[in-house]
């Protein structure tokens, strides 16, 4: 697993944040999900594993300067506004940071073949052919 | 280590690769051994899947999200049998007269080049796509360039058979499009090249090289290299590199050439991009039908932006659109009736984007947003938005505008919204896949890397074919312009075996 446990929920409140349909995925979606984050991030270096786990710990963290609770115990605005501040923040460490997670997010969400047809994405070898 | 012997290793399988393999193959009848090392590997047909994340893997190096040290930018490039090839949209156009001349290098014409470029354009079978195979994200964006008198232009494309699967950029399921790996390679191996795949060059020293070759993961794509994985030794009398932009300036830094090289690495471009999409009342065809098939190319020189039509899948689109929550959700609800333009910038050699390497030899690309890159890429947007409502958009998603999402009612105001947003580089998604410079052509090595046939200065045996000779930027989509000056390099080669080899 790339991403620990005790981080994993932070990961997920994230994606909630960023992708509100996943409140709407079952157990084995979020598997599913989850399958697809930690295949990407084996194939990186584990320099770039370490710094997400780093950006995951400053995300949970952050919010009790700024609002007095840890991210996953904040509201869904509030999480929303938090990661706006991140997003767009003056310094484009963080800016980036905010991308890598981001992107992330949607690459669990956007890339399961679920979340494709649901949007009405529906490919095919066949192409014109298919579509009769 | 294993100790092995050729008279010519091509280092890489894309444009540049797969013509000098093909160019150079007549030579093995007269016994001369030639083989091409390829880091990726070689798929089989029923391999290409279409499936996003699973081909983005298997074809790009790092997953087509190579990023720059600033993190602010990913670069999409293939590392596959037949290299990038594998992965664009076939697009062919000639290297234009006015960049040449720009570029200014010492026997370098368009007389020269350019009926190299034809031949390729009639080997890998390029045709404009007859009407009847143009969806409609294409004909919309050519219905609002003509409503605004803009001079949109179709692109010819290298399709032979092509059913409009839409999956170009991850790897064609039907065989259509005529790479390297389905035209040139292919005739290199009948005439005797070997290619030899996940086969990492990890350095050059004189006429040799040392490699890794790599096993294949389980459950991995393609087939197993043809060498046995470990490191090995390779004697070579020529070399030619055709890594590409990224990793051929890094081979060469890593192979200690930087010294005597003062220019290598340099000039490094890439036409950074990003993706404009806009929503249609009705459901449209978009993701079925061949992605790329027009441009305009009319402000290159004046607002410093090219725009092509374009078709993402689901995560490259939802990467692409800015922001996040129940505003991004709404338009990815909305995939069938989205219609998306790429902009390109036009950006020009820059002292400070260059490739370097990193204390493992790996490539570190250093690339920073001049303020003409930003303006191009904001001029780019606001030209989009007014085509995308020129064809009947209802709203249009500018990812560096203020707000993101227009509407149609403020379309008059579509150049306002797009100077009053802000650039922040590692909040707008920006990507680029055209890379090209590092090495350079020139007339020495005070001013350049090679000489105009890619022979790198001072060193008679070794060459560079790709796009890492460009001087500066092409403007256009650059694998025609690629295959050119590879086919040259191979005639240098040709010209000179009997001292060479």
């Amino acid at each position: 697993m790339t991403i620990p446990a005790p981080l994993r929920a932070v990961f997920h409140a994230l994606v909630y944040t960023i992708v509100p349909g996943a409140l709407n995925l079952s157990g084995p979606d979020w598997e599913g999900l989850d399958q697809l984050v930690d295949g990407t991030l084996c194939a990186r270096p584990p320099s770039q594993r370490r710094q997400l786990r780093l950006l995951l710990r400053l995300i949970q963290w952050l919010p009790v300067l700024r609002y007095g609770r840890s991210f996953t115990s904040l509201s869904p605005d509030k999480r929303a506004a938090f990661l706006s501040y991140l997003e767009d923040h003056r310094v484009q460490l963080i800016r980036c940071g905010f991308f890598a997670v981001r992107t992330l997010a949607l690459l669990g969400y956007y890339g399961r073949p679920e979340a494709g047809r649901e949007i009405g994405y529906a490919p095919d070898a066949r192409g014109w052919e298919a579509l009769g | 280590m294993t100790r092995r012997a050729y008279d010519i290793v091509i280092i890489g399988s894309g444009a540049g690769g797969g013509t000098v393999a093909q160019e150079l193959s007549p030579l093995c009848q007269q016994g001369v051994r030639i083989a091409v090392l390829e880091k990726g590997p070689k798929l089989r047909n029923e391999e290409f899947t279409g499936r996003e994340l699973e081909m983005a893997q298997a074809l790009y190096e790092d997953g087509g999200a190579f990023l720059t040290a600033e993190r602010t930018m990913t670069l999409a490039f293939g590392s596959t049998y037949g290299g990038s090839t594998a992965v664009y949209t076939g697009t062919s156009l000639l290297p234009p007269e006015r960049i040449l001349k720009r570029w200014n290098v010492p026997g370098l014409t368009l007389v020269d080049l350019e009926p190299r470029a034809r031949k390729y354009m009639a080997e890998n079978n390029v045709h404009f796509l007859e009407a009847q195979h143009i969806n409609e994200n294409n004909r919309l964006f050519v219905e609002g360039c003509r409503r605004l008198n803009y001079r949109v232009q179709q692109f010819p494309v290298n399709l032979k058979g092509c059913r409009g699967s839409g999956l170009c950029n991850l790897g064609c399921p039907n065989q259509a499009k005529q790479g390297t790996n389905r035209v040139q390679l292919p005739q290199a191996e009948r005439n005797g090249v070997e290619v030899i795949t996940r086969c990492e060059v990890l350095r050059i020293s004189e006429r040799a090289l040392s490699v890794r070759v790599s096993p294949k993961p389980p459950a991995a794509k393609g087939e197993p290299s043809a060498w046995e994985p470990g490191e090995c030794y390779v004697e070579a009398k020529v070399i030619v590199v055709c890594g590409g932009a990224v990793n051929t300036p890094a081979l060469l830094l890593r192979s200690g050439l930087g010294r005597r090289l003062p220019r290598l690495g340099q000039g490094f471009t890439c036409h950074p991009a990003f993706i404009m999409v806009a929503e249609h009342p009705r459901p449209i065809s978009n993701f079925v039908g061949h992605p790329k098939s027009f441009y305009l190319d009319e402000f290159a020189e004046s607002e410093r932006f090219v725009l092509e039509t374009c078709m993402y899948f689901p995560f490259t689109t939802a990467k692409a659109i800015a922001g996040f929550g129940q505003e991004h959700s709404r338009w990815m609800a909305a995939f069938p009736r989205l219609q998306m333009i790429l902009v390109l910038a036009c950006d020009e050699a820059d002292a400070y984007n260059r490739v370097t390497i990193d204390g493992h030899g790996r490539p570190v690309i250093h690339y920073r947003f001049t303020p003409d890159v930003i303006r191009g890429l904001g001029a780019g947007a606001a030209r989009s938005a007014k085509i995308f409502f020129a064809a009947g958009a209802v709203r249009a998603h500018m990812p560096l505008g203020r707000p993101t999402t227009i509407e149609s009612r403020d379309a008059g105001r579509v150049d306002r919204i797009a100077q009053r947003g802000e650039f922040k580089p590692g909040k707008v998604p920006v990507s680029a896949a055209h890379l090209q410079g590092g090495c350079a052509m020139g007339s020495g090595s005070e001013d350049s890397v090679t000489d105009s046939y890619g022979r790198v200065h001072g060193i008679p045996w070794l060459f560079v074919a790709d796009s890492s000779l460009f001087p500066n930027s092409l403007q256009i989509n650059p694998y025609l312009t690629i295959m050119a000056l590879a086919d040259r390099a191979a005639e240098a080669i040709r010209e000179q075996a009997h001292t060479l080899l």
